[in-house]
């Protein structure tokens, strides 16, 4: 992912700063711009998650990418956070021990990096809670 | 709105084509189609062609105006249009070309599809095909297109209590139909225990559960159904042409394992060719893995939830069965050149409803239908087609 993609989202992906509707209360991770449900009556504004949650759906990664292959096996899951948005995430654990349900907590930790010298993404990763 | 018939189809063979470039194979695909149709090439008035990422897989944009040029049309200046749902590529074109025919815009039209997916590494096209789902909050964390589906299944399993060699079996019907089929990548059979015993890409699925990286293109001519009588004894008519949109990430889904825009296509679909699920003879569904099959034949309203692997065991959706499911093979054993997959079903169906389609062919079909995925289902096309 080039430099400025990242960049752009560098404060959501750090602090798991998603955002709010006013109007009718939904929570959105990954940040939305625009309510789906109350569209232009809605009102978004920036909103810190709390960053637990619990595991909806998991996988274990054998085959990856050539950017993730290094990392294989990792576990990847769709996290509920507790504010009620879901979202998707790797979960850092004993790749034999996650199930669906398992309570979790973010935390910031490097996803990918550019090549030897390249720019390191860092991002949301979740473990046990 | 004016009827519409398909009266051409053509396809490439499918698999890994070391000594075919992306052009040739939709160039020979479209003549194949134009040759079924017995008409002149001269006589297309517009194409489509449906193409997920020769951006990604050869370098190359501008696709429709290439293909018009290799099939030798661009000196007619016909309009060519490329469409792009990922895996549901080729389904957009096809239903771009039932609404040129059916307003009226055109009287015979060309759609096709077309991927190119060996000419670059195994990591490369997982990178790719990642980019179907949400590139920024799926792709990013190193999800890859398996482990989308893997969450499916897992998510399916737990509300369902399907078993693991239900699944298997999914992949050992469509390769006995894939061996079958003289195009299909894998014209061969094989058994629950390969399955179980085959490599894991993302839990629960294993390789033997995916459908493969494939080159290939297929093509098929429509045009309206008066017209039809001039080129062919035997049109098929297409009685419903529909598509639907869901959120573009898996996570934001209303039900993980409910593919909510097959639904919705499904249900417009029966509803515009005013017919019961009941009625359909044969079904070509988007198994891109082997989850995907059960979901789209429970989405589509075949069987209730949860009851499609269990049908599956039994035969259900077997070449006897009640309902053949992917005679083709599918998407796993006849290959998923991903571009292709839409317009492939259609030939498929089509050679079904003609009686052509040999040692697959389900006796007396009348009336078929196709379902299209793009993504983990944020894109769906379905049609349904009658033998005239
Ligand atoms: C499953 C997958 C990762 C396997 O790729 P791979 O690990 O690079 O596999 P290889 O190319 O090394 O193949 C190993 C062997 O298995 C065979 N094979 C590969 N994929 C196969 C498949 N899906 N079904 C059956 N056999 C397959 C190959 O022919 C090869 O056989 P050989 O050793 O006799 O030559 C790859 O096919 C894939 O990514 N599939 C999913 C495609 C996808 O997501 N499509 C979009 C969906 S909408
Ligand atoms: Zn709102």
């Amino acid at each position: 992912m080039s430099v400025p993609r990242f960049w752009r989202k560098q404060h959501s992906r750090y602090n798991l700063t998603g955002t709010k509707c006013e109007t009718c209360g939904k929570y959105f991770f990954p940040p939305r711009s625009l309510c789906p449900t109350c569209r232009r009556e809605g009102k978004i504004v920036e909103h810190n998650f709390k960053g637990t949650g619990k595991v909806v759906t998991f996988s274990i990664v054998r085959t990856a990418s050539e950017e993730y292959d290094l990392q294989t096996p990792f576990a990847v899951a769709i996290i509920e956070l507790d504010e009620g948005t879901r979202m998707t995430a790797q979960v850092i654990c004993d790749i034999d021990k996650i199930h669906i349900g398992m309570p979790v907590k973010s935390t910031f930790r490097k996803i990918t990096a550019d090549g030897e010298s390249g720019v390191i993404v860092y991002g949301t990763k979740f473990v046990p809670a | 709105m004016r009827e519409v018939a398909v009266v051409g189809i053509g396809l490439t063979d499918f698999g890994e084509k070391w000594d075919t470039s992306f052009r040739d194979l939709c160039v020979e695909a479209g003549a194949k189609a134009i040759e079924d149709a017995g008409m002149d090439g001269d006589q297309i008035q517009e194409m489509f062609v449906g193409n997920m990422s020769g951006g990604r897989f050869v370098l190359q944009e501008h696709i429709g105006a290439l293909i018009a040029d290799y099939a030798g049309l661009a000196t007619n200046h016909i309009p060519s249009t490329r469409t792009e749902a990922a895996c549901a590529s080729g389904g957009l074109a096809f239903r771009q070309a039932v609404s040129c025919i059916a307003s009226g815009t055109q009287d015979i039209v060309i759609a096709a599809g077309v991927e190119k997916m060996t000419d670059v590494s195994g990591g490369e096209t997982t990178d790719a095909l990642a980019g179907a789902a949400d590139r920024e909050w799926e792709g990013m964390y190193g999800v890859t297109f398996p482990a989308l589906y893997a969450m499916i299944a897992v998510d399916y399993m737990n509300k369902y209590g399907l078993t693991r060699e239900q699944l298997a079996e999914v992949a050992v019907k469509n390769h006995y139909n894939g061996a079958r089929n003289p195009i299909a990548q894998y014209k061969k059979e094989i058994t629950v225990d390969a399955v179980m015993r085959s490599t894991l890409v993302a839990d629960p699925l294993r390789l033997l559960d995916c459908s493969p990286v494939t080159d290939g293109a297929a093509a098929v001519i429509l045009c309206s159904l008066e017209k039809a009588k001039e080129f062919t004894d035997c049109p098929v008519k297409v009685i419903a042409s529909t598509q639907a949109t869901d959120t573009i990430a898996l996570h934001d889904r209303r039900d993980i394992s409910t593919l909510d825009a097959t639904v919705a296509a499904a249900d417009r679909a029966f509803k515009m060719a005013k017919i019961d699920r009941k009625d359909i003879d044969l079904v070509e569904v988007h198994d891109c893995f082997t989850i995907a099959e059960l979901c789209a034949i429970e989405d589509m309203g075949f069987c209730k939830k949860g009851e499609a692997g269990k049908l599956t065991e039994e035969g259900w959706t077997a070449l006897g069965g009640k309902l053949p499911v992917n005679t083709s093979g599918g998407l796993k054993s006849c290959g998923h050149p991903v571009g292709a997959t839409g317009i492939k079903q259609v030939c498929e169906v089509v050679a079904q409803l003609r009686g052509e389609a040999g040692k697959r062919q389900i006796d007396g079909a009348e009336t078929g239908m196709t379902h299209n995925v793009g993504g983990t289902g944020a894109t769906v096309v379905t049609n349904i087609f009658r033998r005239v």
